[in-house]
């Protein structure tokens, strides 16, 4: 697979990507495009990206060997990438960390964001804080009532949050809503696009930053265990963290890598958020890629319990994986992931994000398939506090 | 010669600029679209752009983006707003209809069936907002295979470059973008257009329309005095909406008429 050389310059990733976005939009795009070339190719940016991610964020996250859910499953060995460690919970604060210092270095004071669960709203007001930029948060006045905790430390670290109340009220039109503000404010506005989506570069640059998962991950395994595991598992809603793991993967023989979407109530009933599963290719947010959409092309609302999840897109560097057989993709429903987020509670003392969660289901699925030496990496992309009220919630229990 | 550019030839000739209002097909309701695209005529429009409704509008402002969610309660799609405008060329064959919108709705009939159809049923010209010149190669061959003009935007953020490479893709006219914003934002410039239209005579051959936040008759005679043509588009669904069903058509091309008589 060392041909895997992707995207393109106009940003393609095969058949997917590209930028498909208003002509307002096309300058700053190609200024962004043009000064991440410049910083890529700068050893400061890197050495600086690194130091933050050590002394803020906490990196590298270790791994960590699951024992008691791998003998309860009877297969194979199930580790963790622990992203919930970071700073902020979750792994958005890698990408968070890198596009700060972009927007520092094109001298942009004003940051903008979408969010879903609210973890990369929170990444993006802990790094404006800690550099000094205003930082305002779009997130859909649904996702404002599900994910409240995450909300409040938002404010706390100083971010505007701006309920968005059209369309779906979820993730998709908190990206819309962004967009329009950046195409109002972009002389003065760098946007913080929070997953490896969107017009290009950010699904380049975003995948870059989050690949520090993957690198680290590679190392870990060959200084713990002599050896890479057979199967890399992760969510995937936008699918930064999945990309993030896999990309350093891609050209190593031998490791399955397995994404996770949503499958809410079932992909079978239509409820769901799993466009790689049961989507086709289309144009939203910029870039083309699988998409849930009906016949006449609108975009249909998308259901899940984790708020993180619930978007009808997916990263288009996915999609081309998918189409190329390098990566599987595969779907569990609410209630599957509520099973394992308890499971991960009661055998592992770790509250995982319920997004991280449907990566666990499956991992909990397929390990009693597969041998007792053999080996599931599954990347733990968030901690799961800021879900506590939506599962007590499915329990009867009011906080 | 294309209904687009016959349109403004003649008004060329009559010393005239073009209004081009904007509506959004099925608003408020699918039975009402042609008859308030007659009554945009009636009222003195010269093109008209017919909004495609969208569920991810995400250049427009709120004005329109409620437009295309009353639409969409009416499960208004891209084949029925190709049938209203088949319906509206059944007793007008001289107005051009420039469709608007975005990409996937265009994406999912694909490109070539997507312009054979718009062509027979009378469509003259394709605007995708969310397609700018770097995307548009397929779309721009199968629309001018079909005989249907491909309208690209320009904003106010466009350099020169770009401004010589989307000339040599448009047809029809170009649309320029009268400031950074969405749909229906109130800060627009006049001085600031009226500079920006003079530098892009010097690669357009088009002729050049100018849209976003024109929204009463004087910004629009402002504007005719530079530009070939006015858009209106927020300000003309903001009247849809606040119209009964039964008002909205008359209301229309009252409000058009105004318009009209201002650039004139």
């Amino acid at each position: 697979m060392s041909s895997y050389d992707f995207p393109d310059a106009r940003g393609r990733f095969g058949a997917y990507g590209g930028v498909y976005v208003a002509e307002t939009l096309m300058a700053a795009l190609d200024e962004l495009n043009a000064e991440y070339a410049r910083a890529k190719a700068d050893p400061a940016f890197w050495q600086e990206y690194h130091h933050e991610l050590k002394h803020f964020v906490g990196r590298p996250s270790p791994i960590y060997h699951a024992k008691r859910w791998s003998e309860q499953l009877g297969g194979a060995q199930i580790y963790f990438k622990r992203e919930d460690l970071n700073h902020t919970g979750a792994h958005k604060v890698n990408n968070t960390i890198g596009q700060a210092l972009l927007a520092r270095r094109m001298g942009k004071k004003r940051v903008i964001a979408e969010t879903g669960a609210g973890q990369h709203g929170v990444a993006s007001a802990t790094v404006a804080a800690r550099y000094g930029m205003e930082c305002v948060v779009y997130m859909g006045s649904e996702d404002v009532k599900r994910q409240a905790p995450n909300v409040f430390r938002m404010k706390l670290l100083g971010a505007t949050v701006v309920p968005v109340e059209s369309g779906s009220k979820t993730l998709k039109d908190a990206l819309n809503e962004a967009m329009r503000d950046w195409v109002t404010n972009i002389d003065s506005t760098f946007y913080i696009l929070g997953t490896a989506a969107g017009p290009h570069p950010y699904p380049m640059l975003v995948r870059d930053f989050q690949r520090i998962i993957g690198i680290e991950a590679k190392e870990q395994m060959q200084d713990m265990l002599g050896r890479q595991p057979d199967m890399v598992v992760a969510c995937v809603g936008g699918g930064s963290n999945a990309i993030g793991i896999f990309h350093p993967y891609v050209d190593v023989d031998g490791v399955r890598l397995v994404g996770v979407e949503a499958g809410g109530d079932g992909v079978d009933t239509g409820r769901h958020a799993a466009p790689l599963s049961a989507g086709k290719p289309g144009v939203l947010h910029g870039f083309r890629s699988y998409l849930m959409q009906d016949e006449d092309g609108q975009i249909i609302e998308t259901h899940s319990v984790s708020a993180g999840l619930d978007y009808p897109g997916v990263g288009p560097e996915h999609s081309l994986l998918k189409d190329i057989g390098r990566a599987e993709y595969v779907a569990i429903n609410d209630d599957e992931a509520l099973k394992a987020f308890e499971d991960c509670c009661h055998l592992e003392g770790i509250i995982p994000a319920l997004e991280s969660s449907h990566a666990l289901a499956h991992a909990a699925k397929m390990a009693p398939t597969m041998g007792k030496d053999q080996i599931i990496l599954v990347n733990l992309s968030g901690r799961g506090d800021k879900d506590i009220n939506t599962v007590a919630g499915l329990m009867g229990i009011t906080l | 010669m294309s209904r687009v550019a016959e349109t403004f030839a003649r008004l060329q000739a009559a010393g005239e600029k073009a209004l081009i209002p904007f509506i959004t097909a099925g608003d408020p309701n699918p039975g009402l679209t042609v008859g308030l695209m007659h009554g945009l005529v009636d009222g003195g429009a010269d093109i008209i752009e017919l909004g495609i409704p969208f569920s991810d509008p995400m250049a427009d402002g709120p004005v329109i983006q409620r437009a295309s969610e009353r639409a969409l309660a009416h499960k208004v799609g891209l084949r029925h707003v190709l049938a209203m405008v088949k319906t509206f060329r059944e007793t007008n064959q001289h107005t051009p209809v420039v469709l608007m919108g975005y990409l996937n709705p265009v994406h999912v009939l694909g490109y070539e069936a997507f312009a054979q159809a718009a062509a027979a049923a009378g469509v003259d010209g394709v605007l995708t907002v969310d397609c700018p010149p770097e995307e548009a190669e397929d779309l721009t061959a199968a629309l001018t295979a079909a005989g249907l003009d491909p309208v690209f935007l320009i904003a106010p953020t466009t350099p020169a470059e770009r401004v010589r490479e989307i000339a040599r893709l448009a047809r029809g006219y170009v649309y320029y973008v009268s400031l950074k914003g969405v749909t229906g934002a109130g800060n627009l410039d006049i001085d600031d257009v009226a500079r920006k239209i003079a530098a892009l005579r010097e690669h357009i051959t088009v002729p050049i329309g100018v849209g976003f936040g024109i929204r009463d008759a004087e910004t629009a005679r402002a504007i005719s005095v530079t530009a070939d043509a006015v858009v209106v588009g927020s300000r003309l669904v903001q009247e849809v909406e606040a119209a009964t069903p039964e008002t909205a058509i008359e209301q229309l091309t009252r409000l058009v008429a105004t318009l009209k008589a201002a650039i004139r």
